[in-house]
Order: structure tokens, then sequence, then C-alpha cells
């Protein structure tokens, strides 16, 4: 029974960090109608920009806020830089742009860093009770909760939120009432930059720091937006804790470790054929 | 009368469809006109070109004595011109309420636009009782009236309407029309009307434009329009009228 409740929570806590990069992948897909296969190595990068602070012994917090500031700051770069000059690309277009920006953010951090895993520290330690979950995983769900709860509020309850749901469902009308459209797309960027910067903070104690260090998870991540509904932020956060805990159950009880990720990708297509706009996803989103 | 917007040899073209040649009109400032003509004539494309939005224009457009053609549309509708699409253009995911904050996201005066929400509950009483449900659970009629309110909420020098009329009830056309008449004369909103039904138009409107494939054919004051033969007999459906006076 122990043994149980510990693998539901620590496949959790794996799938808030898949949850918290998932719902980056959907506040771009939302407003741009792509999914960015580079966020991941994007919130890599960051994380490395974090390391080189607290190795120089810069405080933690400090590391973080200018870890996601310069998540914000590049990812709105990429938009403005690359992608807004692709705005009427062919869909195909863009997806290789994406998957060369994924190889080229990669080997730069392999380049500027170098290869070698490195240790990364989690501020949560103190955190640990001595129970089911260790201090650092305590942080994550603490964390996640609270990203989730500020992106919400965001969206609903401020002005500058309401006219990125307006310009995810009409562009045309949301120029026409006199939005910046294109700021906005920026801002989406960089808004998702940040928030993959935090996934990749909280995942880097666990999976340790190095180029790869995101590649699983961004699997998991684009599994769980999928499954969630793409377009969809609460979606994207459920999709995460289901696949999580899914993943840890099926690789302690059904598989094993090895076949995890094939039976959670299995899950996710059996998902797709019952409701193929994802759990929360809305139909409109299938229009394309 | 000074124009709000004067529109000087505009020509616009879809890809390389071209759809307007040569159009020259004006709007008086707080006046209405009338834009006629049968589908596919360019009445869409004009009010299109106008706001730079979908289609390619050149030509010269001065709105309230500065030149706007070639910004953006986003800056065009901040310039004080709202635009309320053919299709209507609504947010139907989102909220009646939300849909009219979005008319005035462009807006600073805060104080003035919540006032400006409560006056288009007075004008449109049917969105008030909507306020918190999806825009698109409402009906035609409805949501054709959000599109104008959520329009005004821009507090703008000049509305531009693409056909509000179609495919709406009789009675509920006579209701928006109206309100349409009631904003002109009291606040001295200028409006540029598309309109499939002319009788309804020409009664409404100071001045009038007759396209025909992309061209101005026929133009002047409403009252004259409205007596011309050849917009009777093509426009009005009356053509017997005089033969039997």
């Amino acid at each position: 029974m122990h043994e149980l409740l510990h693998q539901i929570s620590t496949g959790i806590v794996n799938g808030c960090i898949y949850a918290m990069l998932a719902l980056a992948l959907v506040v771009v897909y939302r407003s741009t109608h792509h999914v960015n296969f580079a966020q991941g190595e994007m919130a890599m990068f960051s994380t490395y920009i974090a390391a080189i602070l607290i190795g120089a012994n810069v405080p933690y917090a400090v590391a973080f806020l200018a870890c996601v500031l310069f998540a914000f700051v590049s990812g709105a770069l990429v938009e403005r830089v690359v992608m807004r000059p692709l705005h009427h690309a062919p869909v195909l277009s863009v997806v290789t742009v994406f998957v060369a920006l994924y190889v080229i953010v990669q080997s730069a951090a392999g380049l500027v860093f170098g290869y070698e895993t490195r240790s990364f520290p989690s501020p949560f330690d103190a955190l640990g009770t001595g129970g089911i979950l260790a201090g650092h995983e305590v942080g994550i769900l603490l964390t996640t909760v609270g990203v989730l709860a500020a992106m919400t509020a965001f969206f609903r309850f401020t002005r500058l939120g309401l006219a990125m749901r307006a310009v995810a469902v009409q562009p045309l009308s949301s120029q026409l009432v006199g939005i910046r459209v294109s700021r906005l797309l920026m801002l989406s960027w960089g808004i998702a930059g940040a928030v993959g910067a935090i996934a990749g903070m909280l995942a880097a104690p666990i999976v340790f720091l190095d180029p790869h260090m995101m590649s699983g998870i961004m699997i998991y991540a684009f599994a769980a937006a999928i499954v969630g509904g793409i377009d969809s932020p609460v979606g994207a956060v459920v999709g995460g804790i289901l696949l999580g805990v899914f993943e840890n159950l099926a690789g302690a009880y059904l598989v094993g470790t090895e076949l995890k990720l094939t039976l959670a990708l299995v899950a996710m297509i059996a998902v797709l054929i019952v409701k193929p706009q994802g759990l929360f996803g809305s139909r409109s989103a299938q229009r394309l | 009368m000074t124009s709000i917007l004067t529109v000087r040899n505009l020509y616009a073209s879809y890809r390389s469809l071209a759809v307007l040649s040569d159009v020259s009109i004006d709007v008086p400032q707080g006046g209405m006109t009338a834009l006629l003509g049968a589908n596919g004539a360019g009445k869409t494309t004009l009010l299109r070109a106008i706001s730079q939005v979908m289609v390619r224009a050149t030509g010269e457009i001065t709105f309230d004595g500065r030149r706007i053609d070639g910004q953006p549309c986003d800056a065009i509708a901040r310039a004080g011109i709202a635009h309320v699409p053919d299709g209507r253009g609504t947010f139907t995911e989102l909220t009646v309420e939300e849909n009219l904050c979005l008319g005035a996201i462009s807006r600073r005066d805060k104080a003035a636009w919540q006032q400006d929400m409560v006056r288009m509950y007075d004008y449109f009483p049917r969105l008030h009782a909507y306020r918190r449900k999806p825009a698109g659970l409402m009906s035609g009629g409805e949501q054709q009236m959000l599109a104008i309110a959520r329009a005004l909420m821009l507090s703008p020098r000049m509305l531009m309407l693409d056909e509000p009329s179609f495919g709406l009830a009789p009675m509920i056309v006579r209701q928006i029309f109206d309100i349409l008449r009631q904003i002109n004369t009291e606040r001295q909103l200028s409006i540029l009307l598309v309109e499939q039904n002319a009788s309804l138009a020409l009664e409404l409107a100071t001045n009038a434009y007759v396209l025909e494939s992309g061209r101005v054919t026929i133009s002047g004051p409403a009252n004259v329009l409205r007596g011309d033969e050849r917009v009777r007999r093509a426009y009005l459906g009356q053509p017997e009228e005089t033969a039997h006076a």
C-alpha cells in the first residue's frame, strides 16, 4: 500500500513538470496554432543561465528571477526575429524551423556550457517532512499550483489576458478593436519561455543538468498537452499529471521502466482515438 | 459640410484579383453615407480597404484631416474608425461583457468606458440579460446588436457597418436601424453603411454611392438617389411606379 502511494505521489510530481512545460506549449499554441518543439530546449538553455549564476554564489532567488527574465526575453526575441517573418509561411515550413531551433539551441548549449552532466540545487530541501514526498517534490507541487493559479488569474481577470484570449479565438476582430496583435504574440512567446524555464529549474535537480535534459520531458509534455486538449491550460495540467501517474504505475506494475514511455504514448493514442480534441480541448481547434 | 472621411482614387485587390478601381467617396461629418450595389460590386472590399484588413489597397484615404492609408489595421481602429465586419466578428467563446470590454480595450479612460458599457445595455437590453454568457449562444439579431455595441465601445469618430440587416427578421432590422438613427443624430457619430436593403438605407442616409463592378457609377444626396430612375429600377424594385403615376 505504501509502495502504491509512493508511486502515485511521485507520479504526480513528475506529472507537474510535464504539466508546466505543456502549459508553455499551450500558451504558444493558443496564439499561433503552432507547437513549439524547441520549447524544452529553450528551457534547458535558460536553466544553464541559473546554474552559472548559482555557481558564482548568486542567491537562488536572484538566479531564479534572472533565469525567468532571460527566458522571457529570449522567447519574445525568437518570436520577433524568427517566427514573425514566417507568419504566412506554410505549416510544414514552420515545423521545419521548430525542429531546426531544437537542434540549434541544443548544440549551442553544448558548445557554450559543455556536455558534462552537472548537479543543480533545489531551494526546497527544507520542505521535506520525512513523509512520502521529499522537500523538492513538495516544492514542485506548490510551484505548479502557484504558476497555474497565476496564469488563470492573468487570463481571466486582466485586460491584457482578455486581449490574449481574444487574439487566440478571433485574430481579425482583435485587430479591428485596436489590439496590437503582433505585440501580443511576442508576449505569448515570452510567457511560454518563462513558464518553460521554471519547468527546467524544477526538473534539473531530478534529471541533472545537461544539454539533453529536457528531451524526454518534452515528449511527455507534448503528449500531455495533446491528451489534455492542446488549447486548454487546465487540460495541459490534468494531462501532465495523468501521464505522470500512469507512467509510474505502468513502470512499477505492468511493463517495467524500459517500456513505460512507450505505454504512456499508447495511452495518448488511445485517448485521441476516443476523443480527438483531447480531454479538455475545444472542437474548433480541430478545424485545421 | 466637411468630410470626416475622404477616399480618393482607391484601387484594391485580393492577391491578383482586382476588386475596386478608382473609387472616391466622402463621408460627411456627423452624417450617414450609404454604399449600395449588387453582391460582388466591392462594397465589403471598400470597407476592408479603409480598415486595411485582408486586402491590398492603394490610394489616398484621409480621416479627420490625417492620412491613414498604409497604416496597420489596429492603428486605424485606434484612430477612431470602428468597423463592424461582415459576419459580425463576434468573439463567440467569450461572454457578452468580455466582448464589450474588448471593444474598449484600447481606451485608457476606465470610468468613461464603463459608463459607455452601461449605455450599451440601455440601447440593447437583451445584451444585459446575456452579459455573463458566451456571446455565441445569442440569436443572430442579438449578435448583430452586440457587434454594433462592441464597435461603439471604441468611442469611435466613425462607424462602418457591413450589412447589419443580413439574415435578420424585419422587426429586428427596424429595431437596429432605430438605434443607429438615434446614435447618428444624438452623438453626431458619422456612419458609413453597406446595405443590401436599399430603400431602408436611403431612408436613413444623408448621401449615397452606388458601386457596380468595383466602380462608383451613381452618387449624390440620398433623397436625389431615391428618385433616380436607375436606382429605382436596379435597387428599389419599383420600375412601374412612374409609369402609373
